[in-house]
């Protein structure tokens, strides 16, 4: 078998990361000689995917709480952990790595109990990568988790907890059958959408799919109809039985929203309807995701995509790029803003190139976050530092440990969405973790930074950002793009402006060489060779008028801080 | 009208004189041998300061025999022997080259026979002997005049020795006489770049290639370089470059290429003929030829092309054949190299009429006009170059 067997997609077992639950069957025999079954579902950790985590959360009993023994508790720990305890879950501490030579699984115990209450010994110390402990942790499933309740007799209610698209079989949903069963041949509904379906196959996964024909209550399973339209089985809905069905549904749990929004575009336009396309299918298997077409002056038509956070965008573009081998290029990310405006109306503004004019507006309004820091405590100043820069508002701070932190702000998503991440990664040597929830909307004096170059303003470069930080950020801004714009065949002036008014100023000198000697004993092969080989590389440049962009200075505005 | 009358005829930016050449057959004969590898050099060269002397009479007895098994061709209107370095060859050798030359393909009446020599190997006496072997021609390495420059540059001769040989090659009765100089790396100045231009100037020569120097992957220079050594800089480049131009023009020398000035009748023909897409034989140690449509190249070591004669087989290692569209292409990119600039054929013609092609006319890099297609800023020259091979090449 091979290793990381839940984690299927590539880009999972290449970052060692779990972007989409899923769910596993396995039989185990306790040391009592009891015989069990138990249903695991897998669930990412990151702050972006903690509706999926939610969603897991509902269809289970108990929840595995695991933390890496040489990291400890980290900011993502707790708010997965706040989720569970919501639930109602009872909850089973666990450390893992414990073979890895940073590990301390003494001091993550401790920081479990203390976040859990309870006593340290309570966590199973395991490793997944040597199967240390994990006869301990099996025994402590059986004895604590409390087995699944439900009336197998009653009518069917079943919790349709995720769903993934198959070329040949459509649409699959994974269920928790809560009450009665689920049988093929049947006719069932779904309560939320009030449609009805044939059940054409049920069974589990361990992890291949291996059809029973039903799953009872108790039970976890897929559920095959013949259903193209993902849209149709929405993850959250109940089954019941077509005939006869129940009244009340399960209680389901909000559809994620997406705080994150940028501006996707082919860098060959003949690409667009592709990139359309290659959307269109990942929706199938990611309802978070949500676009809209888009016309930029400089980039052309792309899309408008919202994500739930950094790393959700991060990973589409990658699959985007990868598995559908598109070349894009992404606009600075923005968050929805709600722009007042001087006739009373509301405007919602997912991109600084929609903002109304200034005549025309009266206030903007922005994303608030809560924002959790977990931090080893001798970073504590740099971390203040850094979060008052972003226009944090401290909350609570409370100590996990007395070498550890755990700090409360309330941020502006903005802040956040640029290298805020980066920024408190490399401050405290990687050890902070950070999490975020949406919290409010305030009115915030934010101006747009409109970059021009040569003369012309470029619409995909636009940003907006605090008054207060508007002079320094054109000045970085103007400063990165006049690196990474190369020379060309006239003088380049790159400005930032704020409406009219010219707030930084560079300029990239004209190309005045770009020719190589002679040619080596006639090889003109070698000549035209190297020649076609550069041409290729400028391939990656989107024109922006008459000037040749390279497509990392889009992001530029992402990586440009105070410092 | 053959290209002794031609060469006399026509100044050496001319464009009918271009179009002739294309027309010329020359050879080329790589000689491998140097005292030791240049820092800045990634040739196919055989450093004799590494293994002892190499055994130059077996090498150019394969490169006779290599000769010997060439398909027809000529009669040869221009011969060059380049390195390397050809001087490190004595006389006799290089005239076995050049009588086995003859027998295969003839020369024609006043054809240029040119090579390369170091000044550390010049002696009137070895001139004497390239007279007696049938050159016409010679082009010094002379590099620089500022002996800093030349230390930088790997070279082991001092200035005083580019004049010695510059004289020397008068006195034995050679009737054309160049310099190469190579510019820009980070040890020259701008003021020790002015005098190697007066230097060069004062010794009245016939012909000045002026070569920016180029930064290789895998040479001693690039390696330097990634240790924090200062880089060669494009803009103080393009500045020694049009310097130099200016005060050549001045004393009567005609830029006919990129990197070659000549006073009138001293073009270099093997030189003018490779840009104007002409053919030519090739034979040595990583040789390229270019003959029908097709280029060829040897291998690159030593063994291997010895190796490959002494089995009697032609010591190719790759072959490259180009249909008629391909060879517009080559024609049209090396073309833009002469100060004649390329006939104005419907593949320049529509490179011209590009977006690409008007940017550059735009700014004032590139002139259609008169049915030639030039370059008026040869600093420029692979930028123009690099799309009009992706424009042509889309376009049909």
């Amino acid at each position: 078998m091979r290793d990381q067997v839940l984690d299927e997609m590539d880009l999972e077992r290449e970052r060692g990361i779990t972007i989409k639950a899923n769910a596993v069957r396995i039989d185990y025999t306790a040391a009592n000689g009891d015989e069990y079954e138990l249903n695991l579902i897998d669930t990412p950790g990151h702050v972006d995917f903690s509706y999926e985590v939610s969603r897991s959360l509902a269809a289970c009993e108990g929840a595995l709480l695991l933390v890496d023994a040489s990291q400890g508790v980290e900011a993502q720990t707790l708010a997965n952990a706040y989720l569970a305890v919501e639930s109602g879950l009872e909850i089973i501490p666990v450390v893992n790595k414990i073979d890895l030579a940073a590990a301390d699984p003494d001091r993550a115990a401790g920081e479990l109990s203390g976040v859990l209450g309870g006593d340290p010994g309570d966590a199973v110390m395991v490793s997944a990568k040597s199967g240390a402990g994990i006869d301990d942790l099996l025994e402590a499933i059986v004895e604590t988790l409390p087995p699944p309740g439900g009336r197998p007799e009653a009518p069917l209610r079943a919790l349709v907890f995720d769903s993934y698209y198959d070329t040949y079989r459509g649409v699959v949903a994974l269920v928790r059958v809560v009450d009665g069963s689920l049988t093929e041949g049947e006719r069932v509904r779904l309560m939320a959408r009030g449609v009805d379906l044939d059940v054409d196959e049920v069974g589990v996964r361990r992890p291949k799919i291996e059809r029973t024909g039903s799953l009872v209550a108790g039970e976890v399973g897929y559920l095959m109809t013949g259903v193209k339209d993902i849209g149709l089985i929405r993850v959250g809905d109940t089954l019941t039985n077509a005939d006869k069905g129940a009244s009340e549904p399960l209680s389901g749990y909000d559809e994620p929203k997406p705080m994150v929004f940028s501006g996707l575009f082919p860098t060959d336009g003949d690409d667009f309807e592709r990139l359309r396309e290659a959307l269109d299918k990942l929706r199938l298997n990611d309802s978070s995701l949500l676009y809209q077409a888009e016309t930029s002056r400089a980039l052309g038509f792309g899309f408008r995509v919202g994500f739930l956070g950094l790393l959700h965008m991060e990973i589409v573009r990658e699959r985007l790029e990868r598995e559908y081998s598109l070349d894009l290029v992404a606009t600075a990310p923005s968050v929805e803003y709600r722009a007042n405006l001087v006739d009373g109306g509301q405007q919602i503004v997912h991109g600084p190139q929609d903002l109304p004019d200034s005549g025309r507006l009266l206030s903007i309004e922005e994303p608030y976050v809560k924002v959790m820091i977990i931090t080893p405590s001798q970073y504590i100043g740099t971390v203040m530092e850094l979060v008052q820069s972003r226009r944090g508002e401290m909350g609570e701070m409370n100590y996990l440990s007395p070498e550890r932190v755990e700090l409360h702000y309330l941020m502006p998503l903005a802040e956040i969405v640029f290298d805020f991440f980066d920024m408190l990664k490399s401050r405290t040597r990687g050890y902070a973790s950070l999490d975020y929830e949406p919290a409010e909307y305030r009115i915030s004096d934010l101006v747009r930074v409109d970059i021009l170059l040569n003369a012309q303003s470029v619409d995909a470069f636009s940003t907006v950002v605090h008054k207060d930080r508007a002079y320094a950020y054109g000045r970085a801004m103007v400063h990165k793009l006049r690196e990474l714009i190369p020379r060309q065949l006239f003088d380049v002036p790159i400005q930032a402006a704020i409406g009219s008014r010219i707030i930084a100023r560079e300029t990239v000198k004209a190309k005045r060489k770009d020719v190589t000697a002679k040619c080596y004993g006639g090889d003109i092969t070698r000549k035209r060779k190297l020649l076609e080989r550069q041409k290729e590389g400028k391939k990656r440049m989107k024109m922006v008028g008459s000037v040749e962009v390279p497509q990392e200075a889009f992001v530029a505005a992402l990586r440009i801080s105070e410092d | 009208m053959d290209p002794t009358d031609s060469t006399a005829e026509y100044p050496p930016d001319s464009p009918v004189l271009a179009d002739l050449a294309a027309s010329w057959k020359s050879a080329y004969i790589h000689v491998p041998f140097c005292a030791r590898r240049c820092p800045y050099c990634d040739f196919a060269i055989v450093d004799e300061s590494a293994g002892g002397a190499a055994d130059h009479t077996t090498y150019i007895g394969a490169v006779a025999a290599e000769i010997g098994m060439a398909a027809d061709f000529g009669p040869l209107d221009a011969v060059n022997f380049g390195g390397g370095t050809p001087s490190r060859l004595a006389p006799e050798l290089l005239e076995r080259v050049i009588g086995a030359l003859e027998v295969q393909f003839g020369l024609s009446e006043g054809a240029e026979m040119s090579l390369e020599v170091n000044p550390e190997d010049w002696s009137d006496e070895y001139g004497r002997g390239l007279v007696d072997a049938g050159f016409t021609r010679v082009s010094i390495g002379a590099q620089s005049f500022d002996p800093a420059v030349l230390d930088a540059l790997g070279r082991l001769h001092d200035p005083d020795a580019i004049a010695r040989t510059v004289s020397g090659v008068r006195t034995v009765g050679i009737s054309s006489v160049g310099i190469d100089l190579i510019f820009g790396h980070p040890a020259e100045t701008a003021a020790s770049w002015e005098r190697s231009i007066a230097a060069a100037m004062a010794l009245e020569v016939d012909h000045i290639s002026t070569y920016s120097l180029t930064v290789e992957p895998g040479t001693a220079l690039s390696r330097e370089i990634r240790a924090g050594a200062p880089a060669p800089d494009d803009d103080v480049q393009a500045d020694r470059y049009h310097r130099f131009c200016d005060v050549a023009s001045g004393h009567g020398f005609v830029r006919y290429e990129v990197s070659n000035h000549a006073r009138d009748g001293h073009v270099c023909r093997y030189n003018l003929s490779t840009w104007a897409h002409g053919e030519y034989v090739a034979f040595g140690l990583g040789a390229h030829d270019h003959r029908w449509g097709r280029r060829e190249r040897n291998h690159r070591r030593l063994d291997r092309y010895l190796g490959a004669i002494e089995a009697g087989e032609r010591p190719r290692v790759g072959v490259e054949h180009l249909d008629d569209f391909h060879q517009e292409r080559d024609r049209l990119m090396l073309g833009l190299r002469l100060a004649a600039g390329t006939p104005l054929t419907p593949t320049a013609e529509r490179f011209a009429a590009s977006e690409a092609g008007r940017r550059f006319i735009q700014a004032g890099i590139l002139e259609a006009g008169d049915g030639r297609l030039r370059i008026i800023e040869p600093m420029m020259t692979d930028a123009v170059a690099r799309e009009a091979l992706s424009v042509s090449w889309h376009d049909c």
